[in-house]
This record gives C-alpha cells, structure tokens and sequence, in this order.
C-alpha cells in the first residue's frame, strides 16, 4: 500500500514515517473469557477488509491459539508471531493470506507454554512493520489482565470491549476499562486516551423482554462508554465456527449482519442499531409463515 | 410488564437485581481503583497523630475520596468518646501500637461542604 491516499478516519489522521499513513490498532479485550472476542476479532477484520481496508488480524492468545480455526487458515500456519518477534521469520513468511478476500491477512501466535514470550518491544517492532502496510490491525487479545491482555492492548488507538449481558462479564470490562486508562501506551506517554466501544454479545432480545437479561441501555448506562453494536445470540455462530468461516461472510446470519453495521460504525457510518425490536413480520406470515 | 409484576411489585426481576448489584460493586470497585497509592500510609500516620491526644477506636477513623467536576476531595473522619480525652500535655507519648484498620472509602458520600460541580 505504501503512502496512500488521505484514509477517512474517525479520530484523525496518523502519519507513518516514511510519509504515509499509518495503519489503527485495534483490541478486541473483554478480561472475562468465553465472551466472543476472537469472534468478533475475526468478523471485524473481515467486515473492515470486506470495505477495500487492508487489514490484518492478530492473534495475542499465545498458548492457545485459536484465530487460525475460527478464520480457517489453520493448516496454513508455517511460522507465527513468536519466530518473527525473536527474528527466527520474516513477516511476509508468516503473514497468511485470506482465500475469500484480498484485503485480509491473518498472523497466527503460537503455542508455546512460555506465556511471557510476547515481549513489549518486540510486538512494538512488529506493529510498525505492519503499520507501514495495512489500514487496520485489528488485535484478538487472551482472557485476563495478565502479561498477554495487557500487551495486546498496550499498543491500542481504539479498544473494543466485548461484553455479554451478564454481571461478571461487566464487571470485568469495567476493570478493562480501568486498565486501558491508566496501562496502555497512549495512557503513559500522556496521549489522547484510547478511543473504548462497547461491543454487546450473545444478546437475546426475548430473554431481556422477560427480565431475565440486562438490556443493551442498562449495560451501557453502567459502562458509560459508546455503543458500537450489539450481537444477537445466533445458531449460526456455531456453524461459522465449524466451517472456519467469519460469520460476516454469511449473509443469512443475523449476527454477520450486526457485526456488518458494527464495522460501518466503527468507519463513522450511521447505521441503525438492529435486532433491539422484534423482527416486525406481517399478519400473514406471522400466521402460516415458519415461526 | 407482566401482570405478575404489576400485582407483586417486591417480586423484581433477576435483571433489575443484577443492575442495582453491579452498579453497588463498581461504585467501590472504581472509587478504590483511583484512589492515591499514599492512602494507606496517610492513614496510619493520621492514627499515630489523633490517637496522642484521644483514644480511638480503630473503626472510627475513616477517609473517603470523593471526585466532583474539578477538585477530589479527601475528607476525614474521626468519631471521637468524650470520655476518652487524653491529658493535653501528653506530648506526643507514643500510645501503644494499635493494628492498622482497613481504608474504607465512600465514593457515594460527598463532605457537605463541597458544592456539587
Ligand atoms: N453471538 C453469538 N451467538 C452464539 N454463540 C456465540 C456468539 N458469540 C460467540 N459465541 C460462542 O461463544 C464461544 C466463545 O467465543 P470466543 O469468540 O471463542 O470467545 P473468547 O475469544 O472471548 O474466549 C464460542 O463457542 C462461540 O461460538
Ligand atoms: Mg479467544
């Protein structure tokens, strides 16, 4: 891509050092587990390299990769993150390239046990090498608030915290919230603060018409941080998940569709939040329509 | 709402609960987060100093931190037995050393003096 032309961006433009434009990173971080980032990671790179963005998904989960699955390149993986942070592979080696769209890369980590192999300076590295290529880099980042969270979401200009509908899972994103204000980078060196989106997923709009769910305005009036989307609970994730298939690329799924208009937002599109109203159907197909 | 509701409005919903439960725990949570690492030490000395002159109980000295628009606050405050007063001239005997009791802090409690910003 190398210089490029003027980028729309919501938070303004960076400059890379040889003049071009420098790529966002971005975090999906949540501290719970099990909540849907590396979902979300994989639907988002994929929504952003659906718009023509050049965009590359890392996966910080050092130990238990996952990315590579959920994205379906995992028979591709010939060097990670690891080997090209202790310079053992160039990046161009290890960089897999999407089948379905050119836009998109993913960079799988490793399994290594050694949890602390991600070290500070040689993820920084990495990132400014791949700053100079992509419009997005879009970081999966571990459960916790441990070594591996915190450097996934050190280098972050935006963070988007995943959260379920559910109070641990709040309470958690609220300490991730917490963290990114006082650990990151941007948060050290003084920096305008890391741009936070709230990301609610596995939301089921029935569950919360009974009380038995915290709605989308009660998670956002406890956070208090800008709505990006809210994600259904939908079958279909299952089925992306057990093809290797981000569930944006299926268009039939109503979750695809969320993180569609997620994406659209998040490049400062308007779009109307879906899937807060029963789906209206008319009277006929209400009556002899499938249910 | 559900008519269930309506008749029994003790009877709230699980997801009401959960929202009153998380707004409680974060108010401490975040209030705790942001409160000055010197906190602990202030409390001790604030103990050594107070306790010269009266006898205080260890759960009777408290410090909040509170935040409104621009200015935080650090309020404090010591309960103190009439009956407890030490003579004056006491200079600065130390007391017997007394345990450190925990910091509590308030964050929903504001000093009345403080105009809300
Ligand atoms: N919107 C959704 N609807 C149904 N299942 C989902 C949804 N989002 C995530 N899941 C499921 O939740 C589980 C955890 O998701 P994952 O993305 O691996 O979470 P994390 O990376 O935060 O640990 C997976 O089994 C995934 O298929
Ligand atoms: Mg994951």
């Amino acid at each position: 891509m190398g210089g490029g032309g003027r980028r729309e961006s919501l938070y303004g433009v960076c400059w890379g050092k040889g003049g071009g434009l420098l790529a966002k990173v971005i975090v999906l971080t949540s501290g719970k587990g099990g909540v849907g980032k590396t979902t979300s990671a994989a639907a988002i790179a994929a929504g952003l390299a659906l718009r023509g963005k050049r965009t590359v998904v890392i996966d910080f989960d050092v130990g238990l990769r996952n990315l590579d699955l959920i994205m379906g390149c995992e028979r591709r993986v010939v060097f990670d993150f690891i080997n090209v942070i202790n310079g053992d592979a160039k990046l161009n080696q290890a960089l897999i390239k999407d089948k379905r769209n050119d836009n998109l890369y993913v960079f799988p980590t490793s399994q290594t046990r050694d949890k602390e192999a991600l070290k500070r300076d040689g993820v920084e590295r990495v990132l400014d090498e791949l700053k100079e290529n992509f419009d997005y880099i879009v970081c999966d980042s571990p459960a916790g608030i441990e070594h591996g969270a915190i450097t996934a979401l050190y280098f972050a200009d935006s963070a988007i915290i995943v959260t379920n509908p559910e109070v641990s899972s709040v309470r958690d994103s609220d300490r991730i919230i917490g963290i990114l204000a006082s650990k990151s980078r941007r948060a050290e060196h003084n920096l305008e603060p890391v741009q936070v989106h709230l990301l609610l997923t596995r939301y089921s709009l029935e569950r919360v018409k009974k009380g038995e769910m915290l709605s989308v305005e009660d998670v956002k009036e406890i956070l208090s941080i800008p709505l990006l989307g809210v994600i259904p609970e939908s079958e279909t994730v299952l089925k992306a998940s057990n093809t290797g298939t981000p569930v944006v690329f299926d268009q039939e799924s109503p979750a695809g569709r969320a993180y569609l208009d997620s994406v659209a937002r998040f490049v400062g599109e308007q779009r109307e939040m879906r899937f807060l109203q029963p789906e209206r159907r008319s009277i006929f197909r209400g009556l002899f329509g499938r249910a | 709402m559900r008519l269930l509701d309506l008749l029994f409005p003790e009877r709230r919903n699980s997801a009401v609960i959960a929202k009153d439960r998380l707004k409680i725990v974060l108010a401490h949570e975040r209030a705790s987060r942001d409160a000055p690492e010197f906190l602990p030490a202030l409390q001790k000395d604030l103990l050594d100093v107070v306790s010269r002159y009266v006898e205080i109980r260890d759960d009777t000295l408290r410090i909040n931190v509170g935040k409104s628009a621009d200015t935080s606050l650090l309020e404090i405050n010591v309960e103190i037995d009439r009956s407890k007063v030490k003579p004056v001239n006491n200079n600065g005997a130390a007391a017997r050393p007394r345990p450190l009791p925990p910091v509590r802090l308030e964050p929903e409690s504001q000093a009345p003096w403080v105009k809300p910003g």
